[in-house]
């Protein structure tokens, strides 16, 4: 098992040090060989996980219940997560060898590094090893992100992502801090055992709230996302598909990994609360995402926005603080992952061929006949209405899922609303790209219409170019029919479910790590689908289609004008607040942060 | 001394937090950056202090005398690299910014709004 983070983090270390003397060929090939050996690895590890496999590094067995040593404690959840993780990154090495016209060889190893860390974050069972992988990660996503540095779009971005990134890491540790000054253990397990039992004191819940803060700033919830829309808009589009596909949503699979398998003892009392606190702050999230969504003409920028409102849909369902809540995101996490990863693939496809992602700029461009730009429309097509659950395909049946489940939960059925307008409007806004660039729908807008300064554009090729190159066609049509067609699989779904009810079982947690009898745990049953799910996703689809098609036939009708003059003022006040500027970036962050302490501080 | 010590990192946290928010040089927030990560060094170290103890060296001293606790100077060190990897990271990036944009002050870098 500790080779699923040994390989990757040998291979960096090899290709770092040989770089200067192989070849290309041979850095893409080790780069991608690796990749596929962890894919390997986890799968193997995952598929071995009755219900938790434990690995005491170095033979440090615990002495009862005291860890003495540093354990990785892997779970279905935590697997699968390891697995998605590998699986993108293979995906997006493949799709890079083409990609970049010329590119230092330590692009690969920066990635080899970052899906070592994304792997260990997963798999591992203690809280402070938990963070230095978060920091590895991080670290990795800055270099990488800022790759190209010498165009100012992708410095700026990796400035403001790094600072506000480091300062969420630094609250997670002086959480972790907190907690271990209290407990005198770092293994979540025995830090579980020796908390539960009594009610949260003062301390326990102000390191809850530091190790929540750095996450939720991973996860980029509002209103501590603004780092995402810019590192996204200028991340190369590989690098892009694994921050949207995995990184954000690993923040919050550690968010529900502290509170199930740490804090859910002591904060039993207080569950309502921070559901409602959760929930709010997933709903604000979910809706701020899609409006800027919506509003934005950069098509990178665009689905960064769209990530933002799908993380706030995930922590709906991870808020919901029950096994049904998480399995449903869990779900719609694997689905999402895949369809963003192809559409931010073929977004590279564009500003491959036309040194562009601005929309407007490329109306009608898209229309060519050849390979590349067909898979790219069909992957604008297919991933905006898998987005927007169509039924069947894509995420409609984690959505159906989380909509059942926030309908159960009690007091908490508005929310149903919110999942499917964000998702919805998110959709549309692809919807809308595909039919302006593909299609040449829509009236012309100049390139300085807008209010605010789009993004200038940066080449991260050198571009342009004549065609495509298959293996940057193959990779985004493979992860779209992947990503449509993956819910259909029931022994992903058994699993999931399996998952989520072993990783909400927090005594069996600490059973299970210290070697003790665990009880059986039960299941989650998933309850079938209902005819309110088809309605649901219909009424979602339909949405998604009049918000595209009203972005490209404006209608003259005196209501859409009214709606227009006060809507305008409104999301250019919101698109104001993105500023840019790291200095407001932090003072959200301690704001946003202030504000959920004193929400949790009267629970 | 506890108080103070626990004191001491909630004041260079605030402190450290303060100055990135109101800075107008890269350099400089960069090192507010690492002020905020110095008060978890104090904090990390002040959790595992005894009074009257000696370091965790068990070579030369007898055995079952009191010493500070050894775990929270190997996260200590931890966190000093991380500190190292990202100071770094952060510095050569706002060393290209000025390149770049012929300015450290971060309102004044304009490709990303809205």
């Amino acid at each position: 098992m500790p080779l699923t983070v040994a390989v990757p983090l040998l291979g960096a270390a090899v290709l770092a040090a040989f770089c200067k003397v192989l070849p290309r060929a041979a850095i893409d090939a080790i780069g991608v060989l690796c990749a596929i050996a962890v894919v390997t690895l986890c799968a193997l590890v995952t598929a071995d996980t009755g219900h938790m496999i434990v690995y005491w590094f170095g033979g440090f067995h615990p002495h009862g219940s005291v860890a003495v040593g540093i354990s990785f404690s892997v779970d279905r959840l935590g697997g699968g997560m390891a697995v998605l993780s590998a699986v993108l990154v293979t995906a997006a090495m493949v799709y890079s060898v083409h990609y970049f016209d010329e590119i230092g060889s330590l692009y690969s190893a920066l990635m080899l590094v970052f899906l070592g860390a994304m792997v260990g974050f997963c798999l591992t069972g203690d809280l402070f090893d938990l963070f230095v992988f978060f920091e590895l990660m991080s670290v990795a996503a800055y270099a990488l992100t800022a790759y190209k540095i010498e165009e100012a779009g992708p410095l700026q971005g990796a400035i403001n992502f790094g600072i506000t990134n480091s300062v969420g890491s630094f609250f997670m540790l002086t959480g972790i801090a907190l907690l271990y000054g209290r407990t005198g253990a770092l293994n979540m397990a025995q830090i579980a055992a020796t908390l539960s039992g009594h009610p949260a004191d003062g301390l326990v819940k102000v390191a809850l709230l530091l190790i929540m803060g750095g996450l939720l700033i991973k996860a980029a919830i509002v209103p501590l996302h603004f780092w995402l829309a810019d590192a996204h808009a200028v991340a190369p589009a590989p690098v892009c598909v694994l921050f949207s596909g995995v990184m954000v949503e690993l923040a919050l699979y550690g968010l529900a990994r502290v509170y199930w398998d740490v804090m859910s003892g002591p904060l039993a009392s207080h569950a309502g609360g921070l559901r409602a606190t959760l929930i709010a702050l997933g709903v604000l999230t979910a809706v701020i995402g899609a409006v800027m969504c919506v509003a934005q003409r950069h098509i990178k920028r665009m689905l960064a926005f769209s990530t933002i409102s799908h993380t706030g849909t995930f922590l709906i369902g991870i808020g919901l603080l029950n096994p049904h809540g998480l399995a449903a995101a869990a779900q719609y996490v694997v689905a999402h992952a895949f369809l963003k990863a192809a559409l931010f693939m073929a977004a590279g496809i564009l500003l491959h061929r036309f040194v562009s992602v601005d929309e407007h700029e490329l109306r009608g461009r898209g229309r060519g006949a050849d390979a590349g730009l067909r898979v790219a429309a069909l992957v604008f097509v297919g991933g905006g209405l898998g987005l927007a659950a169509l039924p069947v395909v894509g995420t409609f049946f984690g959505k159906s899922a989380l909509e059942s489940a926030v309908g159960d939960a009690h007091g908490y059925a508005w929310v149903i609303a919110v999942l499917i307008l964000t998702a919805a409007l998110t959709a549309g806004a692809i919807l809308r790209v595909a039919g302006r660039v593909f299609a040449g729908w829509g009236p012309e807008v100049s390139r300085h219409h807008s209010e605010l300064s789009a993004v200038s554009d940066m080449p991260e090729t050198l571009g342009p170019h004549d065609r495509t190159p298959a293996v940057m066609s193959a990779t985004p049509a493979i992860l779209l029919v992947v990503g449509l067609g993956i819910g259909l699989v029931p022994s992903l779904r058994d699993a999931i479910a399996q998952g989520a009810a072993t990783m909400t079982d927090r005594a069996s947690y600490v059973a299970r790590v210290f070697d003790l009898h665990a009880a059986h745990t039960v299941p989650v049953p998933h309850a079938p689908l209902s005819a309110e799910a088809f309605v649901f996703a219909a009424l979602t689809v339909v949405v998604a289609v009049l918000t595209a098609w009203l972005a490209l036939r404006p209608p003259s009708w005196r209501v859409a004008r009214t709606g227009e003059r006060v809507l305008t003022p409104m999301i250019v006040a919101v698109r104001r607040l993105h500023s840019g500027c790291v200095n407001d970036y932090i003072a959200w962050v301690v704001a946003g942060i202030a504000v959920i302490g004193g929400a949790l501080a009267l629970i | 001394m506890s108080v103070l010590a626990y004191g001491t990192a909630a004041w260079l946290m605030l402190v450290g937090l303060y100055g990135i928010v109101t800075s107008r040089n890269l350099i400089h927030m960069v090192i507010c950056v690492s002020v905020v990560q110095s008060s978890t060094y104090v904090l990390i170290l002040s959790v595992g202090y005894r009074v009257n103890a000696s370091a965790p060296i068990f070579a030369d001293i007898p055995p079952g005398s009191r010493a500070v606790d050894p775990i929270v100077q190997a996260l200590t060190l931890t966190d000093v690299v991380v500190e190292a990897t990202v100071v770094a990271l952060l510095l050569a990036l706002a060393v290209q910014a000025h390149k770049r944009f012929g300015t450290l002050d971060p309102s004044e870098l304009t490709p990303l709004r809205g």
